[in-house]
């Protein structure tokens, strides 16, 4: 079986400018982030971005490199709650903004991972969401009246296709078998499924056979046929919360937060934690928290 | 029965949200502020014990413990479950809201125009999905007029207005109440508007109708919110909240 194991740089290395990409996690919970601080590193720009947004959409933004966003929402789950590089961008009008339900977005993932045209939700009728994507979101009208003899117009919601997924989980083999260790699995394997190429980041690499006895069968979301490079990247989600193995860095988000209110405190943020390679971060992240506890 | 000399208007606000879920049966109550949520666990600790409750996570809690312990859990509801749910129709969620107008439209998104907003908030979240497929209310903690609207700025809870008849994919919209730290509403008006179903001890009419940049119905008719009883009271203080956070959202 192929060894996929393979760098942050290496991986993001296979990206274009333009592109569309699916971002894993769910708003500031088990995101890749070191992928996001990779892409970071490079000049691709342009992107279009599938989430459900949180601090890694934000951090995209922060570079200017989101051209278009497809999300139902961008939390930072918890105060300000607002992410302020999100939010600048839609303020100044950066970003075209495809904004839906969060309903929908799953749906869309679920369509394009059945390789399907689109599938029909009710999420979206009457809102808003239909003046956010004009032309590019239609109607389908049900073939099958209901007893009435009435038929039902619904949302067809279109595929989610994507060029690339990054998505973190816990632990993973070399072949890309991976597991979820905490409570919910988010929409990893929906991403994973969508895309045309599978970026995994998890906290550790192990066996194959130490992976399947770690986690109960059912933890085990992601198989070979939906991922294409493994990159072992502990602490990978930070600072987001990383399930069974950390929490949010509630203290980091907040000094994140606070470094986007101007230019020269964003500067700063940018020289200790973003101008490096991952190491370099997460040394600067473990100096952050011991400054906190003196 | 207690009467008014200490209970609180937030503790009034408990029983008013507590009210939302009167004959919900068994489905999954979702709260997303500090009132709703002990308004959902003081309805299931007394008329509504079959309502099920998550632990805003992933888990769904077989006890009803106070606001931010954890107690034994009854099963497993992760987010994409959630959305299962949520088209099942088996789900009553109160939200919040940035703005609502008067036939019940409402907004959590930004506000300005669409693509160039001139404050970027959550986005819609599932709004759009939860108004169009199963009971809503809303919770507004300060009733003023920036947040009763003539129009919100982006439409992501569905209001009445909004309704195709032609269209059977409308038949479960039902916004069933609004509450806030003033009074109870519905929207019973003439047209599916907003009306005044009670206004809580000590509010005048003048009071709402000058935090509400429309008018709404039935506000001069308007009985008094109830009192909780004692029963109440007793499970608000002791079981739900007894480090007292309801008072941060809403001040006496």
């Amino acid at each position: 079986m192929r060894d996929k194991r393979t760098t942050l740089d290496e991986a993001v290395g296979e990206l274009r400018s333009g592109m569309t990409i699916g971002i894993g996690g769910w708003g500031s919970r088990r995101k890749p982030m070191a992928f996001i601080r990779a892409l970071l590193r490079t000049d691709i720009t342009d992107l279009t971005v599938v989430t459900y947004g949180g601090p890694d959409l934000g951090l995209l933004c922060s570079a200017g490199k989101v051209r278009k966003a497809y999300y139902g929402f961008v939390s930072l789950d918890s105060p300000p709650f607002y992410d302020p590089w999100f939010a600048r961008a839609r303020t100044s009008g950066a970003i075209e903004a495809r904004e839906m339900d969060e309903g929908m977005l799953k749906c869309g993932l679920e369509a394009a991972a059945a390789r399907l045209p689109f599938l029909p939700i009710r999420a979206g009728l009457g809102s808003d969401v239909m003046n956010f994507w004009g032309d590019e979101l239609r109607t389908v009208t049900s073939p099958y009246p209901d007893s009435n003899g009435q038929v039902e117009t619904v949302v067809a919601m279109p595929a989610l296709r994507l060029d690339a997924a990054f998505v973190h989980l816990n632990l993973g083999d070399a072949h890309g078998n991976a597991a979820y260790t905490g409570v919910d699995p988010y929409f990893d394997d929906l991403f994973c499924m969508a895309a045309d190429r599978r970026y995994l980041s998890v906290e550790r690499v192990v066996s194959t056979e130490e992976l399947v006895k770690s986690v109960p069968p059912q933890s085990l979301l992601l198989n070979r046929m939906m991922v294409d490079a493994v990159v072992e990247a502990p602490n990978g989600a930070h600072f987001t919360l990383g399930a069974n193995d950390y929490e949010r860095d509630e203290k980091f988000q907040r000094h994140y937060v606070e470094s986007a209110k101007d230019a020269a405190t964003w500067q700063e943020f940018v020289e200790q934690y973003l101008s490096g390679g991952e190491d370099d971060y997460q040394a600067a992240v473990r100096r952050f928290a011991q400054e906190g506890t003196r | 029965m207690t009467t008014t000399t200490d209970t609180t208007r937030a503790e009034i606000c408990a029983v008013a949200c507590a009210e939302i879920f009167s004959g919900a049966g068994e489905i999954m109550a979702s709260p997303m502020a500090t009132l709703p949520s002990i308004g959902a666990r003081l309805a299931k600790l007394t008329t509504e014990p079959d309502l099920l409750l998550s632990d805003g996570e992933a888990l769904l809690m077989a006890e009803t413990p106070a606001l931010g312990d954890k107690g034994a859990i009854e099963g497993w509801i992760p987010f994409r479950k959630v959305f299962d749910v949520v088209a099942s129709g088996r789900r009553h969620v109160v939200m919040g809201a940035n703005q609502i107008d008067r036939y019940g439209n409402q907004n959590l998104s930004a506000f300005g125009p669409l693509q160039h907003p001139t404050r970027q908030m959550f986005g819609s979240r599932g709004a759009p999905g939860n108004t169009i497929n199963h009971a809503t209310s809303y919770w507004v903690p300060k009733h003023s007029s920036r947040v009763f609207c003539e129009q919100v700025d982006i439409v992501c809870g569905v209001g009445y207005d909004k309704i195709d008849p032609s269209n059977p994919a409308f038949r479960y919209l039902h916004i069933h109440r609004v509450v806030t730290n003033l009074g109870v509403f519905d929207f019973g008006g003439p047209g599916h508007t907003m009306r005044a179903l009670s206004l809580h001890p000590g509010v005048t009419a003048d009071e709402v109708a000058a935090n509400t940049s429309f008018e709404i119905a039935g506000l001069h008719e308007a009985e008094p919110t109830r009192y909780p009883t004692d029963e109440e009271l007793r499970l608000i203080r002791e079981v739900i909240d007894p480090r007292g956070i309801r008072n941060r959202e809403v001040p006496q």
